[in-house]
């Protein structure tokens, strides 16, 4: 019996989503009585034993050329055969695009009840529930899974990383691996930015900085901070931003640690994006702007005075000059 | 070409989010609901774009749900499609909504089955993928373009940390979020037309249901913004580093 976690990996480098899924399926795997394991698909570069630490008892690899891309299909069938061999009585997901796209089908294939976005551990005093977020981080849902096998998508940024002692035993998985349906044509990895799914802080720019060229304050904050930068819908309608920054109801959904939110008035459909982010800070200089409803700390006042003196206040705790 | 369409009622984006019977259900007192954003804007618009470029098309629409979906239903069918399938199931269960729109695949041998990405209330994201696995079909999650070249499609999608560009031949199950396509309102012969267009109301099928919903909760409320003079960014990045210890 095992909880298995899947541990996501991008260019030959476990994920940060996946330290999170893999210190919450440990501390799952305590709660249950039986040992956290994980598996990862594909070729990785990192010291995979060091994945102990986080709890994880053994780490099964999959390691053929046709895992390094993407597919659903491929991956569902090798989780499926990986939770078989571990006897998985439950099986933990990062709820990212990956997992999304993974989860459901395996659900189908291991008849294993689903429940994605999930916020917290699940009660397992009596039953199986688990609390995930719904109505787009407006509510929480706890939901009980009557399944024998249970499959969890656990949000970014939604279980704190924990760190211990511990070395993982590594195992090769042998596995047939099945003829992908979908050819892929073209990969394009956004590089050297910090993803905004899984960024701790992050600054975020609306229609009040009136264009593109004035992007350097909130890119500046950003860079002093060391966050990922994002921005509202009519920016990346308007191209003043690429559409991959756009957080809101219909793009990206986050919930860092620190979200910024500059010159962005606050509409219901825009906080249904950041509303789970557990520190909300707003500059605005309309004192009524609705976002202040939803902050936690805000000045009102002009971004382009404000924000520069912010940056500096920024770089001089942190001693950068 | 046949495409089927899933389709979601959600209440409006700006609805006050309320629950009853001991936080067990949705207070749909005053709710206005909608057709879910995702399947509308992206998958339905997109699915009558290609109707409209290939007029052979056939272009169904299905939802799981009750007979209180029907105004619903009788929206989207005013923005496009030919017609509707309603299952007569108040289920919220994932793969109990998903079996029963599979029966109905399975029976019609459609082409090219849309979803969109996730619904706005639940949010589980889960329906498409399941759907094909039980039809045992490929599925392409979050695609923000599609393209049509005779059986074949090439679509562009959301990966971790980047993009990419798949074909794959149909029958296909595929995701649909921004980029897809434009909202559409509905015109006036749409929505005089959409009154005589078929709505099939048809009894699900027995499947099993994997999950339930035990209660809902709100989430704490927040105590309230703490204003800082626009003279002191100092006293704000303080505060960050200090109170809310996130810097």
């Amino acid at each position: 019996m095992s909880v298995l976690i899947f541990l996501d990996q991008a260019d030959g480098h476990i994920k940060k989503n996946s330290f999170e899924a893999a210190s919450y399926g440990a501390k799952l795997a305590e709660n249950l009585n039986t040992s956290a394991e994980g598996i990862v698909l594909g070729n990785v570069n990192d010291d995979l034993a060091s994945l102990g630490k986080y709890g994880l008892k053994k780490i099964h690899t999959v390691k053929n050329d046709a895992l390094n891309n993407f597919d659903d299909e491929v991956f569902t069938h090798v989780i499926a055969e990986a939770a078989k061999n571990t006897d998985a009585k439950v099986i933990v997901f990062s709820n990212n695009f990956n997992g999304k796209s993974i989860a459901p089908r395996l659900s189908v294939r291991l008849k294993a009840g689903l429940v994605t976005g999930a916020v917290n551990l699940p009660e397992t005093a009596n039953g199986f529930i688990v609390k995930k977020s719904v109505f787009s981080g407006k509510a929480f849902a706890n939901v009980s899974i009557k399944t024998e096998i249970k499959i969890i998508s656990l949000n970014a940024n939604a279980y704190k990383i924990s760190e211990g002692e511990g070395v993982a035993e590594v195992a090769e998985l042998n596995v047939e691996i099945p003829q992908s349906r979908v050819k892929i044509k073209e990969v394009n990895k956004v590089t050297g930015e910090i993803p905004l799914a899984e960024a701790e802080l992050v600054v975020s720019g609306g229609r009040g900085l009136k264009g593109p060229e004035n992007w350097g304050i909130v890119t500046d904050l950003a860079k002093a901070l060391g966050a990922a930068t994002s921005c509202s819908r009519p920016v990346s309608d308007s191209d003043w931003r690429p559409h991959h920054e756009h957080v809101g109801q219909t793009g990206l959904t986050i919930a860092p640690n620190l979200y910024f939110a500059i010159g962005i008035s606050g509409a219901i459909q825009h906080l249904a994006g950041v509303n789970r982010s557990k520190t909300i800070v707003v500059i605005n200089k309309d004192s009524e702007a609705p976002f202040f409803k939803a902050a936690d700390y805000g000045i009102v006042g002009d971004a382009f005075e404000v924000v520069p003196k912010i940056t500096e206040a920024v770089k001089k705790l942190k001693g950068i000059s | 070409m046949k495409i089927l369409v899933c389709i979601s009622k959600t209440p409006d984006t700006t609805a006050k989010i309320a629950f009853t019977d001991n936080n067990t259900k949705f207070a749909e007192t005053g709710v206005q609901f909608i057709l879910n954003p995702y399947d509308e804007w992206y998958a339905l618009v997109r699915a009558i774009e290609l109707k409209e470029a290939d007029p052979a098309t056939v272009l169904h629409l299905i939802n799981v749900g009750g007979a209180e979906n029907d105004p619903i239903i009788r929206k989207a069918l005013a923005i496009g499609g030919d017609e509707a399938i309603r299952v007569n199931s108040n289920s919220h269960d994932d793969f109990y909504i998903a079996s029963q729109i599979a029966e109905v695949a399975r029976q019609k041998n459609y082409d090219l089955i849309f979803t969109g990405k996730e619904t706005i209330d639940y949010n589980g994201s889960s329906i498409g993928g399941m759907v094909a696995e039980l039809l045992n079909l490929p599925f392409i999650s979050l695609a923000t373009k599609f393209s049509l070249e005779g059986n074949t499609a090439t679509v562009e999608r959301e990966i971790e940390g980047g993009e990419e560009v798949d074909v794959v031949n149909l029958p296909a199950v595929v995701s649909c979020q921004k980029g897809m396509a434009e909202q559409r309102i509905p015109n006036m012969r749409g929505i005089m037309s959409a009154r005589t267009k078929p709505l099939k109301v048809v009894e699900p099928v027995q499947a099993d249901t994997f999950t339930e919903i035990a209660s809902f909760e709100l989430p704490p409320a927040k105590a309230g913004v703490k204003l800082i003079p626009a003279d002191q960014p100092e006293e704000l990045v303080r505060l960050l580093h200090e109170e809310a210890k996130v810097i």
